[in-house]
Parts: C-alpha cells; sequence; structure tokens
C-alpha cells in the first residue's frame, strides 16, 4: 500500500504524517509513507487545499488535519 | 443535538450578559478595586486594557463561530466550480464576494491559485479571489468592529471588495497570462468527483466551534499585546501626537504608510488595536486604513510564495495594482472626513 502526504511542508502537513504513521502503527498496516512537497505534482491531484492524504491515488483527506482515529477510520474504509 | 442548541442558547445568553456588564465591571476592578485615580495615565491605560481585551475576546468567539458555520457552506472546490466558466468582471465581482466567504488559509494558497487556472478560470478572476480572502477576514472585521465601530468595519469591508473587483479586473484586462510560469498551464489535475459528504446542522455547529478553536488559540495572544500597546498609547502617547505624522494635512503618509505596510507580516489581530489607538491621536481614518489594508492584504511572505507559480512582471504588477488601490482608499477617505 502506497500512502502520499501532499503538501510544501508547513506545520499541517508534518502533523499530518505523524498521525498517519502513528494510525498505521495502531492497525499494524505495514505501508510506506511518501511526501509529495512539488506543487505542480500536488496540484495534480486536482485539490486545493493543502495538506492531503492520497492512498491507492485517491485523495482521502484534504485541506485539514483529522485526529488519529479519523484517520484510522478513513484508511480501514478505504484499504478493505 | 437538542442538548447541543440548548447548550449554545445558555452560551449565547451568558455572553449577552457579560458583554453588556464588561463596562461596569472594567470600573469596579480598576477604580473601586484596585483603587486608581480617574483621569490618570496609568488609570486610563489599565482600564483601558482590561476593558478591551475580553470584550475584543468575545466578539471573536461569536463572529469565528458564525463565521464558521457559514463557511461550512462553501469550499474551495464548491467556489472553483461558481466560477468555472465566468467571464471577466461578473467573474471578477463573484470571486471578490466569494473570497470572503469561502475557507481560504495563506497556506494553500499556491494549491489553489494552481487548481483555479486549471480548471480554466481566467487570471483576473483568480486574483480578485486571491486579493479578497486575505483581506478582508473576521479577525480584521471583529477588531475593526469591536474598537472602531461598525461604520469602520463596513468601510474597510466594502472598500476592500472593490480593490479585490478593480485590481483582478485590470489584471485580467492587461493579459498577463505570459507571465505566469509555463509549467503552471501543463498541470492535467483529475477531477475526481471529491467525496463532498453532506454536512448535518450538527456537524455545521461543530465546524463553528472548531473554527473558535483553532483561531481564537491562535491569535489571542496577538490581541492581548495589541491592545497592551494600543493601551499604553492611549494613557502616555498626548493628544494630536500622531496628527503632523499620519494627519490629513501629512500628504505623503497615505502613500508612505501603504510602503511602510508591506514588508510588515502581521496578522490583523497584533496590528488593529495599535492602529486604533493612533487614530484616537490625530491619525486620519484614510492613512490608518491604508495602512491596515496594506499589512493585512499585501503581505511579503506572501508574495514571496507567490514567486513559485508567477514571473516577476505579474507579482510587480499584482503589488502594483492593489498598492494604488489602497492610496487611492486611502486619500478618498482623508478627503471625505
Amino acid at each position: 500500500m502506497t500512502i502520499k502526504v501532499l503538501g510544501p511542508g508547513c506545520m499541517n502537513c508534518k502533523t499530518l504524517e505523524r498521525r498517519t504513521a502513528e494510525a498505521l502503527k495502531k492497525m499494524n498496516l505495514e505501508a510506506s509513507i511518501e511526501k509529495v512537497t512539488d506543487f505542480q505534482q500536488i496540484a495534480s491531484y486536482g485539490i486545493l487545499r493543502t495538506p492531503g492524504l492520497v492512498v491507492e491515488n485517491k485523495v482521502i483527506v484534504q485541506g485539514r488535519v483529522p485526529s488519529v482515529e479519523q484517520i484510522q477510520e478513513l484508511l480501514a474504509s478505504h484499504v478493505a | 443535538m437538542k442538548k447541543k442548541i440548548v447548550l449554545i442558547a445558555a452560551l449565547l445568553i451568558g455572553w449577552i450578559l457579560l458583554y453588556n456588564t464588561l463596562e461596569r465591571l472594567t470600573d469596579l476592578i480598576v477604580y473601586s478595586l484596585l483603587q486608581f485615580q480617574k483621569e490618570t495615565s496609568l488609570a486610563s491605560t489599565i482600564h483601558f486594557f482590561i476593558y478591551e481585551v475580553p470584550k475584543v475576546l468575545l466578539l471573536l468567539t461569536l463572529i469565528v463561530f458564525a463565521v464558521g458555520i457559514i463557511r461550512s457552506y462553501f469550499s474551495p472546490e464548491r467556489t472553483r466550480k461558481i466560477l468555472g466558466g465566468k467571464k471577466l468582471f461578473v467573474g471578477n465581482v463573484l470571486a471578490s464576494l466569494l473570497g470572503i466567504v469561502t475557507p481560504f488559509c495563506s497556506c494553500s494558497a499556491i494549491p489553489l491559485f494552481l487548481g483555479f487556472v486549471e480548471s480554466g478560470i481566467p487570471l483576473g478572476v483568480t486574483f480578485s479571489f486571491l486579493i479578497a480572502a486575505p483581506m478582508i477576514n473576521e479577525v480584521a472585521l471583529v477588531l475593526l468592529f469591536g474598537l472602531f465601530g461598525w461604520q469602520t468595519a463596513l468601510l474597510y469591508m466594502s472598500t476592500g471588495i472593490l480593490i479585490a473587483m478593480i485590481s483582478g479586473y485590470i489584471i485580467g484586462r492587461l493579459k498577463l497570462e505570459k507571465y505566469v510560469e509555463e509549467w503552471v498551464y501543463k498541470i492535467k489535475a483529475v477531477h475526481s468527483e471529491t467525496m463532498e459528504d453532506k454536512i448535518t446542522l450538527s456537524g455545521r455547529i461543530d465546524a463553528g466551534v472548531e473554527a473558535v478553536k483553532e483561531i481564537v488559540a491562535k491569535v489571542w495572544i496577538y490581541i492581548v499585546i495589541g491592545i497592551a500597546v494600543g493601551a499604553g498609547i492611549h494613557g502616555y502617547v498626548p493628544e494630536n501626537f500622531m496628527a503632523s505624522l499620519m494627519g490629513k494635512s501629512a500628504w505623503w503618509s497615505v502613500p508612505v504608510s501603504v510602503l511602510i505596510g508591506i514588508p510588515m507580516y502581521s496578522n490583523a489581530a497584533g496590528i488593529i488595536p495599535v492602529v486604533q489607538a493612533l487614530l484616537e491621536k490625530g491619525a486620519s481614518l484614510g492613512t490608518v486604513l491604508a495602512f491596515m489594508m496594506s499589512v493585512i492584504g499585501l503581505s511579503l511572505p506572501e508574495t514571496i510564495i507567490l514567486k513559485k507559480v508567477l514571473k516577476l512582471p505579474l507579482i510587480l504588477a499584482f503589488v502594483g495594482i492593489v498598492g494604488v488601490g489602497i492610496i487611492i482608499v486611502g486619500y478618498t477617505f482623508n478627503l471625505i472626513y
């Protein structure tokens, strides 16, 4: 499973990355988190707000930083 | 849900009671409890501080909550959809108005710019949005309303919208598209239907609460510091001290205020209380308004971020056009008042 965190490196992006890692750990999921900081690439996902969270090339979060629990739920519903 | 509404109603009543007794409460604390002599500089400074800080924070909480609920009806995605296919002028008018209500954070300025341009929204219309969104924000309006009164808040808002509309329109007419980095026009984005989940009323109330948590936590310290400085000026700076520097007679004060304002990066929370105190000491309204707009609407860090997608001539045109707009507003109000 590939997970991408989209964002130029602002506070929110770092928080999102950290929480995603935490959520993965809690769920015992193996996945690599890739950081996408290039605006051209970020824009190609069609998001207007950072940070964004992409799972298997699908944007599941944009413009907000969900809690670890919420990320867990989101991951669970998109992985299955 | 019922519980939530009852709770909010109770909080609202508490809010009104507190807001209306604030002045008497402050008098009680400053003159009776702390036994300060009326009419002294120190007493007036402390009174100003003790009264204004809770007043502004109360207003801020209420307005940010309300705006948070209003904004839950808008999203950048929806705004993009509305603006899609709109021509200049109509597009500029709409973009400026939507700039006020669409949730926007300057950290998302670039993705938003790219997303707008990629979906075919004209450059000038995109700029109207990017000018209005940061300049007219709820924090600025609360402080203007709380410290200056509703007339000034309304003036700021309406002239701000006008500047955003006209500046965007001019940028559009000048055909500056060639000064956008080439790669911007090559972006091909996937337009998957974003799952915009239906938000319930309860969810919207939560959004309001979230907004309060986020914004009040971020700006309260600037408000306290800003009001502390303002209170010091209020109590200790002599009357008419600012008249020669920022008064009407000093014709150069408007452009100089705008120039000083550009590199100053302060959020509205810190700057408005200080400026309000200056107004009291003889600065003129037009100059003060121009200074605030320049600080809030034209910030250097944001302009530097835009450098990633725009070439220098376009950045200069943007700053220049908005700057001239602000200067015109400044002179106009110095003339009227």
